[in-house]
């Protein structure tokens, strides 16, 4: 990284880390639910913008990872800790599953594959109610005592978040990382060239599935509560929509999309119940207007010509 | 007259720090507003419950002029979607952002419990006059949520159990959406009339938002039962009252009822289906009780539709919350003032014509009243008691102590005593 | 499975096909994963209850719902998705993202509230078929299924239209060099498969009612069958709508603890080794 680059991200760090001290508690929560979600969404980019493969299931893999801290520690009674690495193994577990039934898949199949998955998990999450908690689901005191405040958790989830955004970037970048873009631009020519796509596919979801069962395990910290709605096709839609706002590809534009959705939700739920008007007509409008993103339109407005607007490709 | 707070707030996550511009409050020459934060489900499956709701709560605020104890009243609205993670952050929103005195609503379980185990961290009052889940008031109290006006799952069919026993039935069958409000009823009704001699010959759970009952219902048509009792709420309730008529079941068995079923939401879409079932209520709209009778015509004047469960009881609810104010003066800051005397409380002017009041534990004792969809004079179908049994508790004829031993009711315990 | 419940299943399964096919009309030929028919179902119902209740008329509502999705599904083809043609998942999101409006919308205008279209009188009531008393109007749904299979089967295989639409699912591009405007091809088709979709919400709002997730459910069904029996083939449609809703059925009945385990497990397991479904082609391009 260049020096400058580094000083950008030090700067922005800098400046996460001094905002419980300007914000109210309440925003204070929605700045942690940004950066959780964040997560949620850069780990989906991994595999759409890396891989070139969307998934709409990645909201189960994310929910699983909280059902089972949730179950660890209100059930089994188990250390904080212990619960959140059961959660991240759950959910990379889960995500090695999808991910064998996935990789020989491509573009709209993957996309349709992934949301039956994710509602297999749905429906277990729903009906298994002996373990689950079924429509009720469970609730418990999940934090450690020293992260029970608003500011302390806030700033224990952005370090978690700075580490594992920095892992991401690492992995996005190396030789595996660039492996599967190239998988992305062309699968044909990777598999002339003798690497071995399913498998490339393969250990890229699986890494991103283990990212968002981090996110998960976060989120069901903060809420100390998980039901079937947080494994909802509903979430992965949500975590794909942060994504493309933020621009795919752009791995940090997550964050960006994250802030963004969530800020819109909360401006529009204060004047309206019509959010899902809202909602909706957004997803039209960056559809239509903006398919690179945040991110990406600004990239693509900074460097004319570069060919950067090819980043974004759609399958 | 109520308003949505105005918030306005931009966060930052790359840039620098956003603005805060504080809640606009309405200029008061005396003291600052009582701020009653209302969740409710506006959108998702049960939004017309939802809607009732709001109305409820406005009927009773206008009729007082949106003042309690000499303060104003602020009601803040929000959207819980019929889904406990909303719920929860809309929670947090008005505690944290809106500065609300009290939570008051929710309408199905789940996001109840996810509210609750929000109020029990900041110690929020809370007042669910909808939310049914038993083990609220029994086995996992919470201090500060309080059942005002409300019922828990099983309250209304213990009686009921005793009444199909007097009808001289021996065999039932149930067939109920499967979750704990279901489990509840059925199991309210399975151990009193198993008690007392009566056999359960076989239950059906399906999951909520079963579109076609065509399944349950040919293997309820080949069971040799007295009676059908059907727990079921919103669309459930629409599709199996018609189904059941469809398939000729109508006359075959005779259809009880929970409450939800025969309720007035359900029943206003439907025509001759719904004709004669019965069920067991705290509530029911067309009593002759000249006070229900009054709240019924006003409520039907105002919002042109018969008052439902929710409007009656989220309007019951702020009565009540409302008169424990008064005897505090009007300090809704005080927690532990307001919490007590809400338990203290009798409530004196409920549209049910009695006095309604608190057991030990936070829930309301009521007369329960058994009864029958009937058409009205205009052709609309309205609840008519029928028979009635005074002063029932949420335990019924048990002692608390040794009841609250026994397993809350779940699919697999249905207090079902083994002949 | 007894008479009664195989009766259930297939009713079920011919209503299912009605929407069903729609959808798989749009996504064989015009590869688009409309995630709005759903949504258009449940409009569709609400619009046929509507002119049924002010009209008085069952058939009338039918030919309301029709033409209102119809012209629903011309605005959203020509009015929305003409921007991002050609890019798979930018269409399925912004489907995704009408199908929300339209939701929104349709809370708005007819609230939370359960409605049931009106049956005409003749079809209430039941009747004895196969030793089971079984209601008028479950085997009128049975009769339309077949219809509507029949009709799509004449079209598909017997009109020029349904040769260009069978040619076009097969290789679009081809198609168009042949001169074709095969523009107004897939406008046709986009409009017939919404019309379904209204049809199927007027028919399936009679017996299973309208209320605000029953878009959500026909859509997931609707999925389910296309995976299941392929994109673009009538008869895989057709085969995928008994499987799913025999299974339903059974489900209900035998396992009610998997009820989604058993439409997706099958499902999942198809994509993931045999991604064309049953009776699918590969298209050329």
């Amino acid at each position: 990284m260049t020096g400058r680059a580094a000083a950008i991200v030090l700067a922005i760090l800098a400046i996460a880390a001094a905002l419980p001290l300007i914000l109210s508690n309440y925003q204070v929560g929605l700045a942690t639910e940004m950066l959780i979600f964040g997560m949620l969404a850069m780990s989906i980019d991994i595999l759409a913008g890396f891989a070139g493969r969307t998934s709409l299931g990645h909201g189960a893999i994310f929910g699983v990872s909280g059902y089972v801290v949730v179950y660890a520690s209100a059930q089994a009674g188990l250390p904080p800790a212990v619960a959140f690495v059961l959660g991240m193994a759950a959910a990379t577990a889960v995500a090695i599953v999808f991910a064998l039934l996935a990789v020989r898949t491509s573009g709209v199949y993957f996309l349709l594959l992934t949301l039956a998955l994710g509602m297999i998990v749905w429906g277990i999450c729903l009906r298994w109610t002996q373990v689950t908690g079924g429509e009720n689901g469970m609730r418990g005191d999940v934090r450690p005592a020293f992260l029970v405040m608003h500011r302390a958790f806030y700033w224990a989830v952005l370090a978690v978040t700075a580490l594992v955004s920095y892992a991401m970037w690492r992995f996005v970048r190396s030789p595996f990382g660039l492996t599967l873009l190239g998988i992305r631009d062309s699968e044909s020519r990777m598999k002339s060239l003798g690497y071995n796509v399913p498998l490339h596919l393969f250990v890229g979801f699986a890494v991103s599935g283990f990212f968002a069962g981090i996110a998960g395990a976060l989120y069901a910290m903060f809420n100390n509560f998980v039901s079937p709605s947080t494994v909802a096709l509903a979430q992965s839609v949500e975590g794909v929509l942060m994504m493309i706002a933020g621009g795919v590809g752009t791995l940090f534009g997550g964050f960006v999309g994250a802030a963004a959705i969530i800020t819109l939700e909360n401006v529009v739920s204060a004047y309206t119940e019509r959010w899902q008007t809202v909602l909706g007509i957004t997803f039209i409008v960056i559809m239509i207007c903006a398919p690179e993103g945040i991110i990406g339109t600004l990239r693509a407005i900074l460097t004319r010509g570069a060919g950067d607007k090819e980043r974004y490709k759609g399958n | 007259m109520d308003r949505r707070q105005f918030l306005k707030n931009s966060t930052a996550a790359v840039a620098a720090a956003g603005t805060i511009t504080t809640p606009w409050r309405r200029a008061r020459a005396q003291s600052s507003p009582i701020k009653i934060g209302l969740l409710t489900p506006l959108t998702g499956v049960v939004a017309s419950g939802g809607k009732e709701m709001v109305e409820g709560v406005q009927f009773y605020l206008e009729s007082v002029n949106y003042q309690i104890a000499g303060r104003k009243v602020e009601l803040v609205i929000e959207d819980d979607a019929s889904n406990p993670d909303t719920a929860l952050q809309k929670a947090r929103r008005l505690v944290e952002q809106g500065n609300c005195h009290m939570l008051i609503g929710d309408l199905l379980a789940n996001t109840g419990l996810a509210v609750a185990n929000y109020v029990k961290g900041t110690g929020t009052p809370y007042f669910i006059p909808i939310i049914a889940a038993d083990d609220l008031t029994q086995r996992q109290r919470i201090k500060n949520v309080i059942r005002v006006a409300g019922y828990t799952g099983s309250a209304f069919t213990h009686p009921f159990g005793d009444w199909c026993l007097k009808q001289g039935y021996k065999k039932i069958a149930t067939i109920s959406q499967d979750y704990t409000f279901g489990h509840e009823q059925c199991g309210g009704l399975a151990q009193v009339f198993t008690e007392g001699g009566g056999e359960i010959v076989q239950q059906f759970w399906h999951p909520l938002n079963t579109a076609d009952f065509s399944p349950y219902l040919g293997q309820l048509a080949d069971l040799k039962v007295d009676a059908i009792f059907a727990m079921e709420t919103g669309a459930d309730a629409t599709r199996l009252i018609q189904q059941y008529a469809s398939f000729g079941l109508k006359g075959k068995f005779p259809l009880l009822g929970a409450m939800n079923a025969t309720d007035q939401s359900v029943i206003r879409t439907l025509g001759e289906e719904c004709d004669g079932i019965i069920a067991a209520a705290h509530f029911a709209e067309g009593s002759d009780n000249p006070v229900t009778q009054k709240f019924t015509k006003n409520y039907e004047a105002k919002y042109g539709k018969i008052p439902s469960l929710y409007g009656f009881s989220m309007y019951s609810g702020i009565m009540w919350v409302a008169e424990a104010l008064e005897k505090i003066g009007g300090k809704a800051e005080d927690r532990d003032a307001l919490i007590d005397s809400v338990l203290k409380t009798e409530l004196t002017g409920s549209p049910l014509g009695t006095t309604v009041k608190l057991d030990a534990y936070g829930n309301p004792i009521y007369d329960v009243q058994i009864r029958k969809v009937v058409k009205r004079a205009d052709g609309k179908y309205w609840n008519v008691p029928i028979a009635s049994y005074p002063g029932v508790s949420q335990f019924w004829k048990y002692d608390p102590e040794t009841y609250m031993k026994q397993p809350p009711y779940s699919r697999t315990f249905q207090g079902i005593k083994k002949a | 499975m007894s008479t009664f419940q195989l009766l259930n299943g297939l009713t079920f399964a011919a209503l299912l096909f009605v929407v069903a096919s729609g959808f798989t009309l749009i996504f064989g030929l015009l590869r688009i994963v409309n995630l709005a028919h759903g949504a258009l179902y449940l409009l569709g119902g609400y619009i046929g209850f509507a002119v049924a209740t002010k009209t008085g008329s069952f058939a009338l509502g039918g030919l309301g719902a029709m033409v209102a999705i119809a012209a629903i599904g011309f605005v959203l083809d020509q009015g929305l998705l003409r921007f991002v043609r050609g890019n798979d998942l930018r269409q399925v999101l912004l489907t995704l993202g009408f199908a929300f409006v339209i939701d929104d919308m349709s809370l708005v205008i007819w609230g939370g509230d359960s409605f049931t279209v009106p049956i005409p009188q003749m079809l209430k009531g039941g009747m004895r078929v196969f030793g089971v008393f079984y209601p008028t109007y479950r085997l009128f749904v049975l009769a339309t299924g077949i219809v509507v299979f029949a009709g799509l089967w004449g079209l598909l295989n017997h009109t020029r239209l349904g040769a260009l639409i069978r040619a076009g699912v097969d290789d679009a591009e081809m198609v168009e060099a042949s001169g074709v405007n095969i523009r107004r091809v897939f406008l046709v088709t986009f409009l017939l498969g919404s019309a379904l979709a209204g049809l199927g919400g007027l028919m399936g709002g009679a017996f299973l009612s309208l209320y605000p997730s029953a878009d959500a459910e026909i859509l997931v069904f609707s999925l389910a069958i296309v995976i299941i029996g392929g994109r673009g083939s009538l008869v895989g449609v057709g085969v995928g709508s008994l499987l799913v809703g025999l299974l339903n059925t059974l489900g209900q009945v035998m396992f009610p603890e998997l009820a989604y385990f058993v439409i997706f497990g099958p499902m999942a397991l198809l994509l993931a080794f045999r991604p064309l479904g049953l009776f699918g082609r590969a298209a050329t391009t």
